[in-house]
């Protein structure tokens, strides 16, 4: 790749990079902007001046239903979904590090629950309840439905971790007279650490934003991206974009904070270690 | 995703590709810890994905009126489904757009993820372009639906910037409520499940291989389809199972980019579940799932994916 073939070759797909981010990026900058649109302005350009009177707008009730409660349900039901999945992924990772009868056919489905379209599980878990005799809830159903999509994610990414984990750790710990626990809770878990915040980061962004899965879920109250669907059909102001740019800025920020940490605890095992 | 992950945990990160499978303590030795600790993820599995997936199979033999269904044993479910044109239509719609979704993420997916791999040589400039890839997919799908409206839109500004320039007399109308919009949405929205199982695979190929090709004469082209490729084929083919079984299970982009002028087979099932027809929707639900099913048998048949894992 040094050769003069090689660096043309950089240049041309550098630029189709580019073109990349541009088409991931452009769409979203565009709504940031029109979010400001000044309040005589519309749904597109030209700016109509600039404000953040569709921001305020948010808050008012009849402007855009229930935003806050939608927003606090979703962030609810994303923590709850995110302490589940890490927990239960990485009890699920250290499972798999044996096998045990049945340990393929618990791969498999927790694969499956990937494959299978995500229209068929809030399908079959509305139903599900119904024969039961159930209500649904955002908070059971629609729990329940979350973690299928989150869940495969957290142990897909366990099983990496614990693939390329070197027993060694675990020996010596052993060999020096630790008990199971103290190995667990003093060796693996610092270790595998920064991985189990990603999953935490997966959990609780794929929750945050999950529509389909949610939509036979969700019972009587809506989560955030339920309301917004809703929205698109009936709101024909910029305070859609403002609803938009709000909801990213808040994932934005919640990966933001997450990769910090994931940076801060391993600087800090490099010092120790 | 998982590469990263598991690159945080491996105290030597030197070399890309590792010893594998040395994280398993003594194979065989089952014992009762194993199964406590896999019983949570069974038991939600269980409830949440089999039970309700049975649920389905279920509920496509019931019966049904306007206003609730009856447990019962008819097969009207399937058989107005299979025997109306409408159905095929549907699937062949949904076909389409798989297939034209699958193609464009494949070749964009792969040359992001080629790009990533071999052309940027440091790891910390590897993995902030690689995040700059995956942030996207961590932000609501809906919003960025959404943000193609001031684009496309008849007012938008492709065409705005299309008729000050001269290159069209009046506005565009398939830019948005079309099949295009709906393809550019879901490439939009589906490339990043390429970019990643792609970037994983390549990122694992053993640069010595590349040398030894080019020492033994291999054009740069060679290189690519003779070595590159066919080593990132597993990739290439979880990228594929995901994308193809997110579009085929698609109705939020293709009723919202199409404002309602295409369908598709998600589509269908989702006004059949809004008019309360849920044993139609159930046997619709049976049927795309063995389809589904059947691509992916397919796609295991032709790629092992399993070294992946």
């Amino acid at each position: 790749m040094h050769s003069e073939r090689g660096s043309r070759e950089f240049y041309i797909l550098a630029f189709f990079f580019s073109l990349f981010v541009l088409f991931l990026y452009g769409p979203l900058s565009t709504i940031f902007i029109l979010s400001f649109q000044g309040p005589s302005g519309g749904l597109t350009f030209p700016m109509n001046g600039v404000s953040v009177h569709w921001f305020g707008n948010l808050f008012e009730q009849q402007a855009v239903g229930d935003f806050g409660g939608s927003f606090r349900r979703s962030i609810i039901l994303g923590l709850m979904t995110t302490t589940i999945t890490v927990v239960v992924s990485l009890l699920a990772g250290l499972a798999f590090r044996r096998k045990f009868k049945g340990s393929t056919f618990l791969f498999y489905l927790a694969i499956s629950s990937l494959v299978v379209p995500s229209i068929l599980i809030s399908l079959g878990i509305g139903l599900f309840f119904q024969v039961l005799g159930i209500r649904p809830a955002w908070w059971s159903s629609g729990l329940g439905a979350h973690l299928t999509w989150t869940l495969p994610f957290g142990v897909l990414i366990m099983f990496a971790v614990f693939n390329r984990f070197s027993p060694a750790y675990e020996e010596a710990a052993r060999d020096l007279g630790a008990t199971p626990w103290q190995t667990f809770r003093h060796v693996v878990l610092p270790m595998i650490a920064p991985s189990l915040v990603g999953v935490g980061l997966f959990g609780f962004t794929l929750s945050y934003d999950e529509f389909a899965r949610t939509l036979m879920t969700a019972g009587t109250f809506n989560t955030l991206p339920l309301e917004i669907y809703g929205m698109t059909t009936n709101v024909t102001t910029p305070v859609l974009y403002a609803l938009g740019t709000v909801t990213t800025v808040f994932s934005f920020l919640i990966i933001f904070i997450t990769l910090t940490a994931i940076i801060v605890v391993g600087r800090r095992r490099g010092r120790i270690g | 995703m998982a590469a990263i992950a598991a690159d945080d945990t491996t105290t030597s990160s030197e070399s890309v590709v590792r010893p594998r499978h040395t994280g398993k303590v003594r194979r065989g030795g089952a014992s009762l810890s194993s199964y406590l600790q896999a019983t949570p993820l069974a038991v939600i599995l269980g409830l949440f994905l089999l039970l309700p997936i049975l649920t389905i199979g279920m509920v496509s033999f019931w019966d049904y009126d306007s206003v609730r269904i009856y447990p019962d044993f008819v097969t009207f479910n399937y058989t107005e489904t299979l025997g109306s044109w409408v159905t095929w239509k549907t699937y062949l719609n949904t076909i389409k757009f798989t297939v034209i979704v699958w193609l464009l993420t494949a070749v964009i997916g792969f040359w992001v993820a080629y790009f990533l791999a071999f052309h940027i040589r440091s790891a910390t400039m590897q993995m902030v372009l690689f995040l700059i890839c995956t942030v996207p997919f961590l932000t609501s799908n809906i919003i960025r639906m959404i943000s193609w409206v001031p684009f496309l839109g008849r007012n938008g500004l492709i065409n705005s910037s299309l008729i000050q320039l001269g290159i069209v007399p009046k506005a565009l109308e398939f830019l948005l409520f079309s099949e295009f919009a709906v393809v550019l949405a879901m490439v939009h929205l589906y490339t990043l499940f390429m970019v990643t199982p792609i970037f994983n695979t390549l990122m694992r190929i053993d640069r010595s291989l590349i040398e030894a090709a080019r020492d033994a004469g291999a054009s740069g082209f060679q290189v690519l389809t003779n070595v590159i490729i066919p080593l990132a084929k597993p990739g290439i083919a979880i990228g594929s199972i995901f994308v193809i079984t997110l579009v085929m299970g698609d109705f939020v982009t293709v009723r919202f980019m199409s404002g309602g002028q295409s369908a598709s087979v998600g589509l269908m099932m989702s006004n059949q579940i809004s008019l309360l027809q849920y044993p139609a929707a159930a046997a619709n639900a049976v049927i795309l799932l063995i389809v589904v099913l059947l691509i992916v048998a397919v796609i295991l048949r032709v790629v092992d994916i399993r070294k992946e894992l």
